[in-house]
């Protein structure tokens, strides 16, 4: 609450009209995204019809689909199933993975920015956050265009003798942990790069008089007071990898599917199994809302 | 002080890992952009600069499909982008100056759902309550989804430049006799007008550039830019779409860094 709204002093011009400057924005929310999410989950314990519709009958055939296998016609004794657990598995594994490539490459470029003088440091933020406002659909695509096995960098190296066959990217899990990196990099930098800029200097030039080396510097007095930036990067950079639709969809195969693609065939592609998209949904907004609420208490405890 | 030993700002490395970080991000864009100019059908070799798929984008077989997504595009980020930035407008007015009240936590929570809930998710949702309720899917259920998604966009710098704004300039107005709607009209609006504006490009340009909500929600036959891409690309990159895609980059870079620059000068107005 405090991020918003909180200037020095509490004005209060509006505050008798508040309710119905807020009325249109709580009703389009409420009717459009909140009850979406509410029917979503009533769905996902809907029964499946056979052409992609559903049947009105409670069921949890859809969540039992994810976790066990009942043979063809379901009358098998139940084994665990492993497709769908293996697909939250690795796509978990991808988010983790772009996440951790995106805090190396991010964290120096958000400090050596965050160090800058006041004018070039608004250049730097503007290279940085250009990208992230670009179509991700064009950034994922131009991704793959470069990456192709005759694509424009196989191409550079194999003219400069450096490889003799091009090294295969496309429908690989590096290409899908690339494409996720390369998607989220600018919403690792801006954060850490708020917490820097906030950051008192003479902390670390205290710990330079008291003879601690640069390094040890950053590791005992700045990496501790950034945290909270680093953890919003994070989490800013991991919740939307692990949802992510078109980079494993654009850069990767069969073998690289996650739980966006999984999401999206169920409703688009020739799954066609609504209440299953729709418990897969719940699954992975379960799993965020998780994050975020374990992110919202270490937040609170920081403050206190 | 010391260049060296002693600049304690100073991390070895940390210059080039910035610009390889600008590296990775631009590399790719560049290089599109670059084979856009390729006077060749071969997209792997180089055949000289040419405009020609400029050309085929506006004259060729395709011309005409493009242009209907891309007027279907512009009328669905107008509408949602100047709905959205209206109702943000009213939503920041009233959190930044109604005073403190319960339900200002919720609110605010209220107005961050959509950039929270990953978009996947919101899509599948708005599928389903879309076809349950049994609104055709098509122009207006993409409308809807758009403002809903594009709300907290518009949102943030409305609210950030209303904070910058003091108070005492709408106070006045109500000293001399202005009603309420009055004081907004005259004095508040036009020192918030940059913000709103700043606002509404970026509710336009996400609207503009949205693809995984659209896909869900649009119904059969209905295109806008990107999905009209991603259909294309499915089938391999064309150079027609490289120069498509480039068009739609420099596009959005125009209004973003227009959205910037009304951002600071308002900044720069409110001081004063």
């Amino acid at each position: 609450m405090a991020a918003i709204g909180s200037g020095k002093t509490v004005s209060s011009t509006y505050a008798p009209v508040r309710g119905w400057l807020l009325l249109p924005t709580w009703l389009t929310i409420g009717i459009f995204m909140l009850m979406p999410l509410g029917v979503m989950l009533v769905y996902s314990f809907l029964t499946k019809e056979f052409r992609g519709g559903v049947l009105w009958e409670f069921s949890f055939a859809a969540y039992d689909q994810f976790i066990f296998d009942r043979g063809l016609f379901g009358d098998e004794a139940p084994s665990i199933e492993w497709t769908y657990i293996t697909i939250f598995f690795r796509s978990l594994v991808h988010a983790l993975i772009a996440t951790f490539f995106c805090l190396l490459i991010g964290f120096p470029t958000a400090y050596y920015i965050a160090t800058r003088p006041t004018g070039s440091r608004y250049l730097w933020v503007y290279l940085i956050t250009i990208p992230y406002w670009v179509n991700l659909l064009i950034r994922t695509v131009s991704m793959k265009f470069l990456i192709r096995d005759n694509g424009p960098i196989n191409q550079a190296l194999l003219n400069m003798g450096v490889i003799d066959a091009p090294i295969h990217l496309i429908n690989t899990n590096v290409a899908v942990q690339l494409g996720l990196f390369y998607s989220y990099l600018p919403f690792m930098v801006l954060p850490i790069y708020a917490a820097v800029e906030r950051y008192n200097i003479s902390l670390s030039e205290a710990g330079a008089d008291l003879y601690a080396g640069r390094w040890t510097i950053l590791r005992t007095i700045l990496l501790p007071v950034v945290k909270p930036g680093i953890i919003a990067g994070c989490i800013l950079v991991f919740v939307p990898s692990l949802g992510a639709f078109l980079a494993p969809d654009l850069l990767g195969g069969a073998k690289t599917f996650m739980i966006g693609s999984l999401i999206e065939e169920q409703f688009k592609g020739t799954a066609s199994n609504w209440p299953f998209g729709a418990a897969a949904s719940m699954i992975l907004l379960s799993i965020i809302l998780a994050v975020l609420m374990l992110y919202a208490r270490s937040q609170a405890r920081g403050q206190v | 002080m010391g260049k060296s030993r002693y600049n304690i700002r100073h991390y070895p490395g940390f210059l080039w890992i910035t610009v390889l970080c600008l590296v990775l991000l631009y590399a790719p864009l560049i290089v599109v952009m670059a084979y856009s100019f390729n006077d060749s059908l071969s997209i792997t070799q180089w055949g000289g600069f040419s405009l020609r798929w400029y050309h085929d984008l506006f004259t060729g077989v395709e011309s005409a499909k493009f242009k209907r997504a891309a007027v279907n595009s512009l009328f669905i980020a107008l509408t949602a982008g100047v709905i959205s930035t209206a109702l943000a407008t009213a939503a920041a007015i009233a959190m930044v100056r109604g005073g403190s009240f319960r339900g200002k936590t919720l609110s605010f929570g209220m107005i961050s759902i959509p950039i929270l809930v990953p978009e996947i998710v919101t899509a599948v949702a708005m599928l389903i309550f879309f076809t349950s309720i049994g609104l055709k899917l098509g122009y207006l259920s993409i409308v809807i989804a758009h403002i809903v998604f594009c709300i907290p966009f518009a949102y943030l710098p409305i609210s950030a430049r209303l904070q910058g704004i003091e108070s005492a300039f709408e106070e006045a107005a109500q000293d001399l006799y202005a009603g309420r709607w009055q004081a907004f009209r005259y004095v508040l609006m036009p020192i918030l007008m940059p913000g709103i504006l700043s606002g509404f490009l970026l509710a336009f340009i996400i609207s503009l550039d949205d693809f995984i909500i659209t896909n869900f929600v649009k119904g059969a036959g209905m295109e806008t830019l990107p999905t009209a891409i991603f259909g294309a690309v499915k089938q391999g990159i064309k150079p027609n779409i490289m120069a498509l895609s480039t068009l739609l980059l420099l596009f959005s870079v125009f209004i973003v860094t227009l959205s910037y620059r009304l951002g600071r000068t308002n900044a720069k107005n409110s001081t004063h």
